[in-house]
């Protein structure tokens, strides 16, 4: 009996959560409807939708339980799904709960009656026949019936497992999509800076090589400095080449500081007054560190290019093991998030199942928010 | 004039010891990491210390932080840091105790030898000798300030280039005009920005550093 408790349990809540699923379905399509007058419904779509959310989350960590499944992290495979594909899935598993909840307990319900009105049939000529028969008939809908509670009971949390997590095919393209991106960024990174070096650095040796090879034919004392000064110019050219180069790959000052030193000596570089606040405990992952500097560093340009804002402010947080960084202005808003740079950040940080969201009404302030899972490693900052 | 030298790469290290003895320094040590360091200025107490920036056994800002440390130690020990590359950071670390006699110059201008030794010299001396680079990011930063706004073209040139650490003859040679024209503009910039006259020198070019390192806006 006790195997059953926990089905028959979980069949009750089912039906309860499933006369909630009512109650939302009702109130989604309320607050829906009103969204068009004067976006009134807008606040409140959004209060039940995160009501929808809590409940899902409930109904899976049920789920989980009742297929004997580690509960999976939170969120983590949500974490590049597009809210609008989340909330669609919500809205689906919410009309099917709303079906199929109470079903459970109705179909026990409904098999009970049946039991009763066969047992109670009137009959004309009572047999030991006709009773042998409809006792069996009542003991094998019984029996049925018992079989089918646990059965019924996993096939919810089946259906909720797959409605409301999306599942490895949606990641398995994530990683694939991003991973191919990371290939070919990094392949066409490469071949800028076999460009850079072709065109700049190696170009301007080559001719300080010619020039002082001409200065030591030259005889005219007047004709070798002049020769050789050109080649002092080619080679100071060349270093310059070669320090933007180095700039554009990995920033000097990154590997000196750490991202805290970085984005700070990434403030001074922008025409604002930055207000920058990095509490990080250790050191994050070199490659992480790079990817967050660069999409503050772009952030700050993008505030001090586009806003025209006079303040901006960098936030930089670890918790829970995700990465938080807010960059924010106080300009006009309305910064395109599929402008190129913005993109080539977001496809930066997807490597790192990071996000970016970029929150820029119109009339401002502006926020760039980058989220990436991921943790600390175990070099301490050293104080400096 | 006593000089420590501090540069990992022998190539380098041999070159500016070559370059400073020929200038008529007298190199009392060359190192090649952080910790030497550390010990050769405290045991030789030079006139002035060139350092790099990026030293063993760290390879980061090693050169930097040894000579911050050095100057807590010992107030106004004259240093001057090369690297590859310049960071504003940097140069606000530098010049954030205010005592002077600091350098901050790309490596690069180490090939105009005579500017190079003449800034080796200047900050012995207890003045700046801060990159042109540099110089010329605080005023890109602060491009849309008032009072610098106010500057003609030559007052900004000159700004500049006393921003830089030159004495005012040295930017008249520069710009190859007068002394007394250079100490007209002078006089003009630090009234438009509001800064206190004064006959120091160095006093004037620490003023105008403060200045532009100020938060803009």
């Amino acid at each position: 009996m006790r195997r059953m408790a926990a089905p028959v349990a979980g069949l009750l809540l089912n039906a309860a959560a499933g006369v909630a699923a009512w109650v939302l379905l009702v109130l989604l399509a309320g607050c829906a409807a009103l969204v068009p007058v004067r976006g009134l419904g807008v606040r409140p779509l959004a209060r039940v939708r995160s009501w929808t959310h809590g409940l899902a989350a409930f109904q899976l960590a049920r789920a989980d339980r009742a297929l004997g499944h580690e509960p999976a992290a939170p969120e983590s495979a949500h974490a590049q799904e597009p809210r609008e594909n989340a909330h669609a899935r919500e809205t689906a598993w919410l009309a099917l709960q709303a079906v199929t909840g109470p079903g459970g307990v109705v179909l026990i319900v409904g098999v009970l009656s049946a039991e009763a009105v066969i047992w109670h049939l009137p009959t004309a000529r009572p047999s030991i026949q006709l009773t042998v028969a409809l006792s069996l008939a009542v003991v094998a809908i019984g029996a049925v019936a018992v079989a089918a509670v646990p059965l019924l009971h996993r096939t919810q949390a089946r259906l909720a497992e797959l409605l409301l997590r999306p599942g490895d095919t949606d990641r398995v393209r994530q990683l694939t999509e991003s991973r191919a991106a990371a290939v070919s960024a990094q392949a066409a990174e490469l071949r800028r800076i076999e460009r850079d070096l072709h065109d700049g650095a190696q170009a301007r040796l080559v001719s300080v090589r010619m020039t002082l090879g001409l200065a030591r034919r030259a005889s005219d004392p007047a004709q070798v400095r002049e020769l050789v000064g050109e080649a002092w110019e080619s080679a100071g050219q060349a270093l310059i080449d070669l320090r933007d180069l180095v700039n554009g790959i990995h920033p000097p000052v990154l590997a000196d500081r750490g991202l805290a030193g970085a984005v700070e000596a990434a403030a001074l570089h922008v025409p604002l007054t930055v207000d920058v606040d990095v509490d990080l405990p250790a050191r994050l992952e070199a490659p992480v560190e790079s990817a967050v500097y660069f999409a503050a560093a772009e952030a700050l340009t993008n505030a001090a290019k586009h806003s025209r804002a006079q303040r901006a402010w960098v936030r930089l947080r670890h918790s829970e093991g995700v990465l938080r960084l807010v960059v924010g202005d106080d300009g006009r808003g309305g910064a395109d998030p599929r402008g190129t740079g913005i993109d080539g950040i977001g496809r930066r940080l997807s490597v790192f199942d990071g996000t970016l969201d970029v929150r820029s009404p119109a009339g401002g302030p502006t926020e760039f928010i980058v989220e990436i899972p991921c943790a600390l490693s175990s070099q301490k900052i050293s104080p400096s | 004039m006593r000089v420590v030298i501090a540069e990992d790469l022998a190539l380098l290290r041999d070159g500016l010891v070559r370059l400073l003895s020929a200038s008529g320094f007298e190199v009392v040590e060359a190192v090649d990491n952080g910790p030497m360091l550390l010990g050769a200025l405290t045991r030789h107490r030079p006139d002035v210390a060139v350092i790099d920036v990026r030293l063993p056994p760290t390879l980061t800002d090693e050169g930097l932080r040894v000579a911050l440390e050095a100057r807590r130690q010992r107030p106004g020990l004259p240093v001057l840091i090369l690297s590859q590359y310049v960071e504003q950071l940097y140069a606000r670390e530098l010049l954030s105790d205010q005592a002077g006699a600091v350098g901050y110059l790309l490596k690069d201008r180490i090939g105009d030898v005579d500017q190079f030794v003449d800034a080796v010299r200047r900050v012995a001396a207890g003045g700046t000798a801060m990159d042109s680079e540099v110089i010329g990011q605080l005023l890109t930063r602060r491009r849309s300030d008032e009072p610098l706004g106010r500057l003609t073209p030559r007052e900004r040139e000159v700004l500049a280039l006393m921003a830089e650490g030159l004495s005012n003859a040295a930017i008249a040679a520069r710009l190859l005009v007068t002394d007394k024209a250079i100490a007209k503009h002078i006089n003009n910039i630090l009234t438009k920005l509001g800064l206190p006259p004064s006959d120091d020198h160095n006093r004037r070019v620490m003023a105008v550093l403060a200045y532009l390192e100020a938060e803009p806006g």
